[in-house]
Formats: structure tokens, C-alpha cells, sequence
């Protein structure tokens, strides 16, 4: 299936790039970003991660459907 | 109500948006980058957010303080972007009827942003490095 995934802060800068779409036989949000972790060399450990889908946030278990839109949220930093 | 703005955030306009003819005070928060953090001379900060989950997400906290404190309004806008010291990063206005409300409502609001809104930040050093905070 394919899934868009949008990349910020970090993760942007380690997958240089803002988002990609990518054919994937991931399941789950974990096993989609353990995929990633793979082919962009990301640092962050997936438990320090928040993720959403489809512009709502969901646990990292949360099941892919084809089309979904994933954002990973890295430790966040405001104010 | 929430705003990401790429430019300075202006105190005056913001404080403006809020009219509740019930409220009998305002609580303003502005956060401002400073020149150190932890011991280390920082030059100037980057800012990067979400902004679909940061609306959301903002819509939720101001919810939240309405029903914990009884506030009356909550506005709330956050700079992105590259930032100098001294400048304002954000700002929090929350009115209630009286000002224990106004108080508690602005603190929960900024304490609750700064866990949970999706904005990222990145240090810059006097020493030329930089570090994405918390990562």
C-alpha cells in the first residue's frame, strides 16, 4: 500500500526532505517507522516519538490503510 | 483563537481580539527567547510547527481551561521561524470574571501548549552549533 508521510524538525533534516510517499508493507505506525528508521538513519527511539494519522493523533500501534497520511511528531518544544 | 505567525507576534492587536463584556480581568503570558539555556550563551532560536494538529490541539487546551477554570477567552499565537533575542515567541491571553480565574486559566494554557503543541525548536550557539531541544 502506499502511505504519505510528512516529516518535521529533526526528522526532516535526517530524511532530508518534507515528506515522501512510499509503497510499504508496514502494518502499524511502529513498524512503518522502524521501516524509516532503516532507510533515513533516524536517531529519535520510536518511544520518545508521538504520531498522527490523517491529521489526528493515534498510539504508535495504530493499524495503515492504504492512502494514510502520517505525520511522526518528535519531541516537541514550544513556548 | 490560535495563530503560527512567521512574522513578529504584535501584543497590542492580539490583547485587542479578546471583547468579553463579562470579563473582569486579563492575564497575558508572552514567552521571549533568551540569551542562554542551561549554562550555554544561545545566539537565537528556530521555530518549526504543525499547523493542522497545533489548531486542534490548541482547541482542546482552551476547551479544557474553560472547564477547569471557568474562563471566558483564550487566544494564543506562536511565532515560526528564525527568532533574535529579546523577541517574543508567544503569546497567551485568557480572560475570566475575576482574576484567580484569569491566573490559573493563562498558566494551565501555557504550561499545557508547551507539553502538547506540535512547535519544535532548535538553539543556536554562541559557539556556532545548534540542537533541536529535547531531542
Amino acid at each position: 500500500m502506499k502511505i504519505t508521510i510528512h516529516y518535521f524538525a529533526m526528522l526532516r533534516e535526517q530524511a532530508r526532505r518534507d515528506e515522501e510517499s512510499r509503497e510499504t508493507n508496514a502494518t502499524t505506525v511502529a513498524e512503518l517507522y522502524a521501516e524509516l528508521t532503516q532507510a533515513h538513519g533516524f536517531t529519535i527511539p520510536a518511544g520518545n516519538l508521538r504520531a498522527a494519522v490523517n491529521d489526528a493523533f493515534v498510539k504508535m500501534d495504530a493499524p495503515l490503510r492504504d492512502g494514510d497520511v502520517v505525520t511522526f511528531i518528535p519531541p516537541v518544544a514550544g513556548g | 483563537m490560535f495563530e503560527l505567525s512567521e512574522r513578529p507576534l504584535d501584543g497590542v492587536k492580539l490583547r485587542a481580539t479578546l471583547t468579553e463584556p463579562a470579563a473582569g480581568a486579563l492575564v497575558i503570558f508572552e514567552g521571549w527567547v533568551r540569551n542562554e539555556n542551561e549554562g550555554r550563551p544561545v545566539t537565537g532560536l528556530f521555530y518549526e510547527a504543525e499547523p493542522k494538529l497545533c489548531a486542534s490541539e490548541m482547541e482542546k487546551i482552551a476547551g479544557e481551561a474553560k472547564a477547569k477554570f471557568g474562563v471566558l477567552g483564550v487566544r494564543v499565537a506562536h511565532r515560526v521561524g528564525q527568532l533574535a533575542i529579546g523577541e517574543m515567541a508567544v503569546w497567551v491571553g485568557v480572560t475570566a470574571g475575576h482574576r484567580d480565574a484569569a491566573f490559573a486559566g493563562c498558566r494551565y494554557v501555557i504550561d499545557e501548549l508547551k507539553k502538547r503543541l506540535p512547535v519544535w525548536k532548535k538553539e543556536h550557539y554562541a559557539d556556532q552549533t545548534t540542537r533541536w531541544v529535547g531531542m
